[in-house]
């Protein structure tokens, strides 16, 4: 940051435009984080700091939100609890200290399990599916292309809960309803959209030339797909998928109306969450905590193509 | 050297044969492979997207309730859109979704663009704050909802002690959530949180494809920072300004899932969105033929508004 203002281009802002320009990000980056940063304190609080007034920035790290996240509690009479062995672990101590004893596990681990399995087995479909249908659009001279591909669009514009009022009653006839499997082709049919539009950009972005080379070379448009456009196409795929895990993992409308216990999410479990008397909000936290932060590493991973994933591809630098 | 002769010898042998010998012997044609690829997705989308579209249309002209299945089927023609469209409440909840809608789209254009023109001053460090400016936009809207209700309570809530402390007030002299004049606000205030950054990233896509020699020339003709602005980065931006705004315009007249978890459409209904009143008539009163006219009414609105939007905004880019 020297002074030679001379061996910049005209339009090189100045290093004080500079210096301004970046202060008022960054207040403004630090004020956007504070809710962020405030309900990550709050899961290590003990649900009394975590609702003292005024809020408590220093405090005794706890781990009882997470304990309660994790577990059932049942309220005993401390002569009943001095009748009890030695307290197993450290949430049955914490429990034990509130006059209460650990009954068995919650049900957020279960959840969190079925938030897994369906983000997955959803992104997975929606890959492949996208990966093919992308290359045919790409590759192919296919009839009505442009209407074919404003119908997989639009397919999006629907309100999710417009689309869950006939979906509700299709599982329910053939036996779909709160199942992994339902909600597993119901985010595939919602991301497959995102996967054909973003993957179509990314292969138009290979030249044809090299799978016209390797077919001179005696492959089939077969092999030349998989062995030379797939390895070249590995960093969409990547971000692609990336993009559809988040949506899946995140998704809150159609889990809270189409699934009730089987196969519930997180999202939809997280916010009922309730203590003794009212909501728990350290549990609550501990378990939003958790839940965000594969978010906050997947963004930091795809930084470079999140303008192209959250615009479907219309803009790519 | 052998295999190089092996694959020349190979594509010499090709060059001869004539193409659609060629194609022929060599697996599937390009047609078959096209359509091979192609329909999984499409029979996806029809099984999951067109065909329960196609019964919603259907349902919409019935008095079917999902919570009786077995009741008789009546054909009621368009009787629920005719009461749709002139029922006040649900022209309330337009109002609703149309204040939420334009406020925070607004909000987050201007907020937005102008945040995007500060970091393209490129200052140092601007990589790593705007990743962390991005990180609201990535979670769930459910988690979000869920953690500003914390943040709105009135005795224990950091909003509220943050605006007691600036204001002077007293911090539960207010109920962000429970008011009915403050919760229509405090529902874009978490929009606006949360994307805000969507818009920015956009804008910042816009301004850096301006090409530095315009500015240049600009300088040149002594055209003042002003001028410039006006007359080359807001108009060329434009196109990526629009773009930011038909996405969330789209997306927040869909808004459902954040404003349930806050404000659940309450108090009363001065935060029912369209959505939530849709969900209320299907999965609370089961009034599936209705919510279904209801739905459809939506599609065709957004997908309506979507397309005039879309031309307005071709014909801005091709400007």
């Amino acid at each position: 940051m020297t002074s030679a203002n001379t061996a910049h281009s005209v339009v090189e802002p100045s290093t004080g435009t500079r210096r301004l320009a970046g202060s008022i990000v960054v207040l403004y980056a630090i004020i956007t984080m504070i809710p962020l940063v405030w309900i990550m304190l709050t899961a290590f609080k003990s649900p009394d700091d975590a609702i003292s007034y005024p809020p408590k920035v220093t405090f005794k790290p706890s781990l009882e939100g997470f304990c309660n996240l994790f577990t059932t509690r049942s309220r005993q009479t401390p002569d009943f609890i001095r009748s009890l062995g030695p307290p197993q672990g450290l949430c049955d101590s914490i429990a034990r200290s509130r006059n209460m004893v650990v009954a068995g596990p919650s049900n957020y681990a279960p959840r969190f399990v079925n938030s897994l399995i369906i983000a997955f087995g959803s992104t997975v479909l929606a890959v492949a599916l996208g990966t093919l249908a992308a290359y045919g659009f790409s590759r192919f001279r296919v009839p009505l292309k442009g209407d074919l591909l404003f119908f997989i669009l639009s397919t999006r514009m629907m309100p999710p809960i417009a689309v869950a009022i006939p979906i509700y009653l299709m599982y329910r006839t053939v036996g779909l309803s709160d199942t992994r499997l339902g909600m597993i082709l119901l985010y595939t049919s919602v991301n497959v959209s995102l996967a054909v539009w973003l993957l179509k950009g990314f292969i138009d972005e290979i030249p044809r030339e090299y799978e016209e080379a390797a077919m001179v070379d005696g492959y089939t448009r077969f092999q030349a797909f998989v062995k030379v456009v797939l390895p070249q196409a590995t960093t969409g795929i990547a971000a692609t998928a990336i993009f559809c895990l988040i949506f899946a993992w995140n998704e809150y409308a159609f889990a809270v109306l189409l699934t009730s216990g089987n196969a519930q999410t997180a999202p939809p479990f997280i916010p009922i969450i309730i203590g003794e008397g009212g909501q728990d909000w350290p549990a609550v936290a501990a378990g939003t905590t958790l839940f965000v932060v594969p978010i906050v590493v997947f963004t930091v991973l795809l930084r470079k193509h999140l303008l192209r994933g959250i615009t479907f591809g219309a803009v790519r630098k | 050297m052998n295999e190089l002769s092996a694959s020349s010898r190979i594509a010499y042998r090709a060059a001869m044969v004539r193409p659609g010998v060629a194609r022929r012997i060599r697996g599937l044609s390009d047609r078959t492979l096209a359509w091979l690829f192609i329909t999984p997705t499409i029979v996806l989308l029809l099984a999951i997207n067109i065909f329960p579209l196609l019964w919603t249309i259907y349902l919409s002209f019935t008095n079917y309730r999902a919570n009786r299945p077995n009741a008789p089927v009546i054909w009621l023609g368009a009787d629920w859109y005719q009461s749709i469209l002139t029922d006040p409440d649900v022209w309330a909840a337009m109002q609703v979704t149309a204040h939420f809608v334009i406020w925070t789209v607004v909000i987050e254009t201007v907020i937005g663009f102008g945040l995007a023109f500060l970091i393209d001053k490129k200052f140092r460090g601007h990589g790593i704050w705007t990743t962390i400016i991005l990180l609201p936009m990535m979670l769930s809207p459910a988690v979000v909802g869920n953690f500003w209700t914390f943040l709105y309570q009135p005795q224990i809530g950091l909003f509220n002690y943050v605006v007691a402390f600036f204001t002077g007030r007293d911090a539960s002299s207010f109920q962000m959530l429970g008011d009915v004049k403050l919760s229509p606000w405090a529902i874009v205030i978490v929009d606006v949180w949360m994307w805000t950054p969507y818009v920015m990233l956009i804008c910042l896509a816009g301004l850096r494809s301006i090409p530095d020699y315009i500015y240049e020339a600009a300088e040149v003709d002594r055209a003042s920072k002003w001028r410039q602005f006006w007359s080359i980065t807001l108009p060329m931006a434009l196109p990526f300004i629009m773009l930011a705004v038909l996405f969330r315009g789209i997306e927040n007249f869909k808004m459902f899932d954040m404003v349930n978890l806050l404000t659940g459409g309450g108090p009363g209904s001065t935060t029912e969105v369209a959505s939530i009143t849709l969900k209320r008539a299907a999965f609370e009163s089961w009034r599936t033929g209705y919510s279904s006219a209801f739905a459809i009414i939506l599609f065709v609105s957004v997908f309506g508004l979507a397309n005039i939007y879309v031309k307005a905004l071709n014909k801005v880019k091709s400007r």
